[in-house]
């Protein structure tokens, strides 16, 4: 996917915008509503990632103009003010979402598809492995033309596998893409959630392996 | 030197008189004789006022009193001039006891007891009148032939004068102004009510009237037939004889009414005691006796509506005039010119 | 100790109405007296004048009427006495000769009135000059005419008095009147103080109360305060918006690096502290968070802003919103509402308790489980009920829960500051609801929110 990342703190933009290069999409950076809106008439985005407050102005006076230009864009506003009165402004003046800084990328990624989904969604976000078709904005997995639904863990737990096929992902790291990290974990938590994800894949040539004493791994036959 | 002991005499007579000071006719004294007494100055007679003073000691008998009769001169004189400390003072004399009361010499008298009198029988709360008395005129034995009717006003009594000045020639008495006090005042107020006054003046001078001191001597002359016509006699003299003996006839033009008057002078030493017997005067009971004792109706408002004839002598300072010095010399020398006729 | 301003304006009024009538028992007391003593002054005159054109010589020397009608006639106003003297050269004629004379000699035409005591009472006395001519000699002849002055005195004192009760009848019928002028006077200070309390708590505009002249200064210094009362508030606005902002952003960075730097690291000790560090942060976050969120309570639940509000689609929206949390543990969410509840509200506050509930439901439930959200009327008031299948709410009384910083002894292992419910439970009082914390039956916590509907 492609986002467009409106923020003026040069440090928040490039740790978010180096995250969400990790989990494999591409980040345009703006740092004022100028360059958003050079960026915006330059390329098309799937996504806008949009702060508040913004050296040449307030981010809900873009939103309004964006929503007036009838520009289909979704926007996911990011607030670092005061929770409660900035979300009511910025859920009226026409963001799809927001959320708050300090956020959980697992959470804003869950959000990304929430509003992607709501629009309609975008084909280019289905992945293929072996015989699997996966569309996490649908989450929904097909296995030889069988659609099977998947809960959001197991959509989360599968997209750590295929952004990595065929390499060993230690437990740990299952529980830190998999859970919040001020949430208690118990220990056999991966395992149940692999064995639940090995089960929305039966009958399709990839599997799960178990790599014992390392962690997990996405093979195909 | 019989006229030089009887002009000792009279000078003996003349400083016993100022040493003992004013002139009394009479000195009573009843009740206990060791109380202190309540000590009364007055002009009239005893048994005119002893039903009400008996009455009074009955009721009082700790009470003593002593009874005084003077003179209404030498009753004002006594008050007035030497202050004698009398407790109470009752005088027909009207203007001196205005005169009394005008100058200060008076002490007030009981509020409650001058409630309910009329305005003509007081004068502040200084002079009360106790008793009211006409001044009638009297005709004696054969002062009318019998066909004629007794005169009802001034004009027609000077009518039977003039008519009949043979009859009358010598037989008219009235006061002598100069001399009486009484007289004096019946006089003024004669004049001062009407004009026929003085064309009865010149009738009665023409015809050689008798001029008198008092009213007892009138009556005497006219019970013996000395006089027939008695004209300003006092009521309750007249009304104290057998009517058989003369006319009493209250004029209806007007008929003067005296009032008899008290007062509580400032000298008294019994004023508690003289305002109680003053009181008693002035109830229903005390009036009632001095009205059977004077043989006339008690002080009562009522007496004038029912005889529109009476007028009571004005109780107020207007009195003072009668007894101003020039004033009177004035209207004695109007009554001379019209009594003597050229 | 305050003093009541219409009972201060009417003692005033009473005290001036005492006033005025003791005032107008005076003035009338000396003015008729006066008056009274010019009238008898008058007629003693005319009575002098009247006497001395008596005089008259005759062959004797000077004779006088003494005229006994006027005195009569002064002396029947009030029952005065009289007093007189006639004096001819130096010569008394007639009268009192002790009568004091006057010490200006009148002429022959004014009168001269003097007032001397005389035998135990004052006494008024008209002094009339006249000449006489006895024997071819004009001799000045001097009348003086005197009464007392009692019962023209006791007139007067009664009229006084009658004036007094006059006054004293004002002086009572002033003590409804004075109460009505008191409700009068302070009315316009009632209307004012009523606009005032009238208006919405974010109306900070300054009053424009058509006021009398007298309350303009009231009014101006209440302008200046509404002033700086709104550039405090507005600064507080602000302040709370910046804070949030300043503690934000920087534990966004701190968090995100510590999450990139959690992915790239493969030393297990390290990753262990980077995802320390990231609790850390979230606690800090949440902390911040919901101070800020608590101190926007506090300061609202002062002025509520109050707006016509749908309770029902209210919870719809915090719920959908909190859909995402929810999600990222497989919670399903249930929302069963009960449309439309109408209610007057803050939505501000609102929205804090019900995303405070919510959020707690979702924080406190284990995965794979459900949360049931429904609100209906019930009576007067709206209840919302949030229900979870969480640890429950241990051994704490569900009281102690919503006070300030308080947390439950089962719930150190998640993160939270203890406001939470603080919040709730404030919001819900401001809005002049309830809110209620129980176990659930088969475990787990229902939160009760009850909010006035309208």
């Amino acid at each position: 996917m492609r986002f467009l990342l409106v923020e003026d703190n040069a440090d928040l933009a490039a740790s978010v915008a180096a995250r969400l290069s990790m989990d494999g999409h591409a980040v345009d950076q703006a740092a004022s509503l100028a360059e958003a809106e050079d960026c915006l008439g330059a390329a098309s985005y799937d996504l806008i990632l949009l702060d508040i407050m913004l050296p040449d102005g307030d981010g809900r006076d873009f939103l309004s103009r964006h929503r007036a230009a009838e520009r289909e864009t979704p926007v996911i506003v990011m607030t670092a003010r005061s929770a409660i009165t900035d979300r009511v402004d910025a859920l009226d003046t026409g963001a799809d979402d927001y959320i708050t800084k300090p956020f959980d990328f697992a959470e804003l990624e869950a959000r990304c598809r929430a509003v992607l989904r709501r629009r309609g969604g975008a084909a280019q976000t289905r992945r293929s492995f072996a015989d699997l078709t996966f569309d996490p904005l649908a989450a929904t997995l097909v296995v030889a033309g069988d659609s099977r639904d998947l809960r959001s863990r197991e959509v989360r737990l599968l997209e750590v596998f295929l952004n990595a096929p065929g390499r060993i992902l230690a437990k740990e790291h299952l529980i830190d893409r998999l859970f919040s990290f001020s949430e208690p974990v118990s220990d056999n938590a991966v395992e149940v959630y692999v064995a639940r994800l090995r089960k929305k894949m039966t009958g399709s040539r990839a599997r799960i392996e178990t790599v014992r004493g390392l962690g997990y791994r996405l093979t195909a036959d | 030197m019989r006229q030089v002991a009887f002009a000792a005499v009279l000078t003996l007579l003349a400083s016993l008189r100022a040493a003992m000071g004013f002139e009394i006719e009479d000195d009573l004294r009843f009740g206990p004789p060791d109380a202190t007494p309540l000590e009364i100055l007055s002009t009239t007679d005893f048994v005119i006022l002893e039903p009400v003073i008996t009455a009074y000691l009955q009721q009082n008998p700790a009470r003593s009193l002593r009874y005084v009769v003077a003179s209404s001169q030498e009753v004002y004189r006594a008050i007035a001039e030497e202050h004698r400390a009398f407790d109470v003072v009752i005088s027909s004399a009207m203007d001196l006891q205005m005169k009394l009361a005008n100058d200060g010499l008076a002490t007030p008298l009981p509020a409650e007891a001058l409630r309910g009198l009329p305005a003509w029988a007081r004068w502040r709360d200084l002079l009360v009148a106790v008793a009211q008395e006409p001044v009638v005129l009297i005709l004696g034995k054969g002062a009318l032939a019998a066909q004629e009717t007794p005169p009802s006003t001034r004009r027609e009594l000077l009518a039977l004068l003039r008519d009949n000045a043979d009859r009358f020639e010598g037989k008219i008495g009235s006061y002598d102004p100069a001399v009486s006090g009484a007289g004096y005042l019946f006089a003024a107020q004669d004049a001062r009510l009407s004009d026929t006054f003085w064309r009865l003046a010149e009738v009665m001078g023409r015809m050689n009237a008798r001029l008198y001191c008092c009213s007892s001597d009138m009556i005497d002359d006219l019970r013996t037939g000395t006089l027939l016509v008695g004209y300003n006699v006092l009521g309750s003299y007249a009304m104290a004889w057998a009517k058989d003996d003369f006319q009493v006839i209250e004029l209806e033009d007007y008929t003067l009414t005296l009032l008899r008057t008290a007062l509580i002078p400032k000298s008294a030493n019994e004023a508690e005691g003289a305002a109680d017997f003053i009181r008693f005067l002035l109830s229903d009971n005390g009036k009632a006796l001095i009205a059977r004792g004077a043989g006339l109706p008690a002080i009562e408002a009522a007496a004038f509506d029912r005889n529109t004839h009476l007028r009571p002598i004005r109780l107020d300072p207007g009195l003072l005039a009668a007894l101003d010095r020039v004033t009177r010399q004035r209207f004695l020398e109007e009554w001379r010119a019209a009594m003597v006729q050229p | 100790m305050a003093v009541s301003l219409r009972r201060r304006l009417v003692w005033q009024l009473l005290a001036l109405s005492a006033i005025l009538s003791v005032a107008l028992f005076v003035a009338v007391r000396i003015g008729a007296e006066r008056a009274s003593e010019v009238t008898m002054d008058a007629i003693l005159g005319a009575a002098a004048q009247n006497m001395a054109e008596e005089l008259r010589v005759s062959d004797g020397g000077v004779g006088i009427d003494v005229p006994s009608g006027t005195f009569s006639m002064l002396a029947a106003m009030g029952e005065e006495r009289i007093f007189y003297r006639v004096d001819v050269g130096q010569l008394t004629v007639t009268g009192y000769e002790d009568l004091p004379l006057p010490e200006k000699v009148p002429t022959a035409l004014v009168p001269v009135f003097y007032t001397v005591p005389f035998r135990d009472a004052e006494v008024r006395i008209a002094a009339v000059a006249r000449s006489v001519r006895i024997e071819k000699t004009l001799r000045p002849a001097l009348v003086l005419l005197g009464q007392t002055r009692e019962g023209q005195r006791s007139i007067a004192a009664e009229l006084a008095n009658r004036a007094a009760l006059l006054g004293m009848a004002v002086f009572l019928a002033a003590i409804p009147i004075s109460l009505f002028v008191a409700r009068g006077l302070i009315r316009p200070i009632d209307s004012l103080a009523e606009a005032v309390e009238r208006r919405g708590p974010r109306d900070l505009r300054p009053v424009r109360h058509p006021a009398p002249t007298e309350l303009l200064p009231l009014v101006t210094a209440l302008n200046r305060f509404i002033g700086r009362l709104r550039g405090t508030l507005s600064q507080t606005e602000t302040f709370i918006a910046e804070a949030a902002h300043h503690i934000r952003t920087p534990l966004a960075i701190m968090r995100n690096e510590a999450e990139l730097a959690l992915r790239q690291s493969e030393s297990e000790a390290a990753r262990d502290r980077l995802r320390r560090l990231i609790r850390g942060a979230d606690d800090a976050a949440r902390s911040a968070g919901q101070l800020l969120d608590h101190a926007t309570v506090l300061y609202r639940a002062e002025q509520a802003d109050l707006a016509k509000i749908d309770l029902a689609e209210m919870v719809r929206a915090v719920a959908n919103r909190l859909h995402a949390a929810a999600e990222m543990k497989d919670i399903d969410l249930q929302i069963t509402v009960e449309e439309p509840l109408p209610a007057e509200g803050d939505a501000v506050l609102i929205e804090a308790a019900l995303r405070n509930i919510i959020d707690n439901a979702i924080k406190y439930s284990p995965s794979d489980t459900r949360v049931e959200i429904s609100a209906h009327r019930i009576g007067k008031n709206g209840e919302i009920l949030v229900m979870d299948r969480g640890r429950g709410i241990g051994a704490a009384s569900p009281e102690l829960l919503k006070r300030r910083f308080r947390r439950g002894e089962n719930v150190a292992d998640v993160a939270g500051s203890g406001l939470g419910l603080t919040i709730v439970a404030e919001a819900a009082e401001a809005m002049g609801g309830h809110f209620e914390l129980f176990a659930r039956e088969g475990g787990g916590t229902c939160a009760k929110l009850l909010l006035p509907l309208s």
